[in-house]
């Protein structure tokens, strides 16, 4: 086993912000809006580390797929303690509908060819909510998949997973190599410490294309359009008249 | 005049925009390489002169780390921190385990290894959320780690950059009840015995003195020689005769200790002299020099968390059918304080800039503190004025940063001191 594990990070705007619809309706408004790391992409990245620190795995590759500034988010997570990133260069109009099938197609490429033990996933983005890029890969690898993981441990070649259901709690134990999504209780994210900011520096983040991966970025499906939830109606007061007449 | 004075910025500015370049580049695709070529980012197109709010990808990602970082573990004790008049020892810790206290430490001795221009905002963003962990990390990097670095020898650097960086606070103690402003009239004395000093006397107003675990200390060596006598003892805090006494009540940076210290018969050996003999009293200029753009970014912090808290609160309260923001009267008085605080930040990161770029930057410096003590002075007041009741109440921040700003104007260099400093460069450089 290669001990090499590859960490999906999304670049997407900070959960402090408020959203706010483009007057177009054709999206909502990024330009000059913070963007920050996807919460659950950083409990990946976490995870990840964590294993590498208990020395069960070898490497952390941090992989986001995007424009320029999805640098950014591969350096935070490589001041979080991963090892290398990998970019793959997602722009314009490919960019904006870009979604989980054309992702989970190029991380499959890129676990093949980087002969990947595990891929740790967050669950969902909190842009999109989509909730099927972990579940996609697993798919195109025809690999088992542990999702809304609150625990993961590993077991010889063996993962065993506590994911978080509806009913409960579900613990399950799949073989390796396997995809994992991180639900929010798994662990709570280190702060990138200035040390560590300073070393990501020096840590390589390596270009991608699509193309290169062989991946065919057209989307299946086309946004009509983007609104905002229908704004809170003041609330009615009922009549009185109808309790006194039944009692 | 004017001449040279293109000459030597147009020099410097090819020698800045080095820095400059890595400024731009850090925000362009860098692949595997990690320094940009300035060439080349003069031929992709890029502003040589950058704008004074330009940071490098370091900078930017240090300063989004600690936002987050203060934001979630200090936020929610500083409260409590004020009330007690004490600072929490695991924020003591974490500031340490982020890396915060050794930013410009080598990492050979468990530093960060970054520049002095990540330390201003690194304070920066502390001061925002709270001066008074702003002033420890301050006094800290910008006092404490420098004087090591710059005149520590090797075995004092090994003895102490290591633990400055990972666990131990430095306390700088100049100041005495009797020589304040006057601070080279000081009467502790050191008297030399074959191998040591028996250092004797008392200091007023030390900062971090509840926790720290070294002081470096100015004692006179030689009363005659005047202020020539002054030098720079590094005194353990286990040292017999070092007493710490009971920590001031202060009306601000109530979580920042401060207590006198007495000193009998205190023995300190040669070995522990830092610098040079009688040398102390350029060290002390030149250190606070440095530590006055340190102060100058904790007043801007303080001004900057101190507005940030106010203004959503005057977007949402409604007087007279409207917001209180949207008054006329109160969106001049918002402005005019806004224009203040960006004037504030542009003297002190243009100070912090220059003296980076080697370049003289005393006179800035004392303008950058001076201004920033003021401006939050002002902000702060008028925060707590457009709050209206609920500024005056301790249940909101407001009043915290109100009190807590008035020692910028009296700290490291009081306001007068400063204005005299910088009459005496507008002096010199009418010379001819």
């Amino acid at each position: 086993m290669s001990g090499r594990v590859l960490v999906g990070v999304k670049r997407v705007i900070d959960y402090a912000v408020k959203i706010r619809v483009k007057p177009d309706n054709t999206g909502v408004v990024t330009d000059g809006v913070k963007h920050s790391m996807n919460p659950f992409c950083e409990i990946a990245v976490e995870e990840a580390v964590k294993l590498k620190e208990k020395k069960l795995i070898k490497e952390v590759v941090a992989v986001s797929c995007g424009p320029q500034q999805a640098q950014e988010t591969i350096r935070t997570a490589l001041a979080m303690g991963a090892d290398r990133g990998i970019h793959v260069e997602v722009a314009g109009k490919d960019y904006e509908t870009l979604g989980p099938l054309q992702v989970s197609k190029i991380l499959a490429a890129l676990a093949k060819k980087e002969d990947a033990q595990l891929i740790i996933l967050g669950k969902q983005a909190i842009d999109d909510d989509c909730n099927q890029t972990g579940q996609m890969t697993a798919a195109l690898l025809d690999w088992p998949q542990g999702t809304f993981a609150s625990e993961v441990s590993l077991e010889g070649d063996k993962v065993k997973v506590v994911r978080e259901i509806d009913g409960g709690l579900e613990t399950i134990k799949i073989n390796t190599p396997a995809v994992v999504t991180a639900d929010l209780r798994l662990n709570t994210p280190r702060y990138a410490t200035l040390p560590n900011i300073m070393k990501a520096k020096k840590k390589k983040i390596a270009n991608v294309k699509p193309a290169d991966l062989g991946v065919d970025l057209t989307s299946r499906l086309e946004v009509l359009r983007v609104d905002e939830p229908p704004q809170r109606q003041a609330g009615m007061k009922g009549s009185t008249e109808l309790s006194r007449r039944d009692s | 005049m004017a001449a040279p004075l293109v000459r030597i910025f147009s020099k410097s500015c090819r020698q800045i925009s080095r820095p400059w370049g890595a400024c731009q580049a850090g925000w362009r695709s860098r692949s595997t390489r990690s320094a940009p070529d300035v060439a080349s980012d003069q031929a992709a197109g890029m502003v040589s002169f950058p704008p004074l709010q330009t940071y490098s990808e370091e900078e930017s990602m240090m300063r989004e780390a600690v936002k987050k970082f203060a934001q979630e573990r200090i936020a929610p004790l500083v409260s409590k921190m004020d009330e007690n008049s004490a600072m929490d020892e695991d924020v003591i810790k974490s500031l340490f385990e982020q890396g915060l206290m050794g930013i410009e430490i080598d990492p050979e001795y468990g530093g960060t290894g970054s520049s002095f221009f990540s330390s201003i905002l690194v304070i920066e963003e502390l001061a925002k959320v709270d001066p008074s962990v702003a002033v420890l990390c301050d006094i800290q990097n910008t006092l404490i780690n420098t004087l090591f670095s710059k005149l520590g020898n090797p075995a004092q650097k090994e003895q102490y950059l290591t633990r400055l960086s990972t666990d131990m606070i430095g306390s700088f103690c100049l100041s005495e009840a009797e020589s304040g402003s006057d601070a080279f009239s000081l009467k502790t004395r050191a008297e030399k015995h074959k191998d040591y000093y028996i250092i004797n006397g008392s200091k007023m107003w030390i900062s971090n003195a509840e926790h720290a675990g070294v002081f470096l200390v100015m004692a006179n060596v030689d009363p005659s020689a005047g202020y020539r006598g002054i030098t720079c003892f590094i005194v353990d805090r286990d040292t017999e005769g070092l007493e710490i006494c009971k920590k001031e009540n202060k009306l601000g940076l109530r979580a920042s200790s401060t207590c006198p210290l007495n000193f009998d018969n205190v023995k300190v050996p040669e070995k522990n002299i830092l610098g040079q003999i009688g040398h102390g009293y350029k060290y002390a200029i030149g250190m606070l020099n440095e530590g006055r753009i340190g102060i100058a970014s904790q007043m801007l912090g303080l001004a900057q968390g101190c507005f940030d808290h106010t203004i959503p609160y005057t977007r949402q309260r409604i007087q007279f059918g409207k917001r209180i923001f949207d008054f006329q009267g109160l969106q001049h008085q918002i402005a005019h304080v806004a224009t203040q605080i960006e004037a504030a930040r542009l003297l002190t990161y243009n100070a912090a800039r220059l003296k980076e770029a080697g370049r003289p930057f005393i006179k800035e410096a004392c303008m950058a503190k001076y201004f920033t003590a003021e401006v939050a002075t002002l902000t702060t007041s008028k925060c707590i004025e457009w709050m209206g009741g609920v500024g005056f109440t301790k249940d909101y921040p407001i009043e915290k940063y109100y009190r807590d700003c008035k020692i910028g104007t009296i700290y490291e260099g009081t306001t007068n001191i400063q204005l005299s400093s910088i009459a005496k460069f507008i002096d010199k450089e009418y010379d001819h």
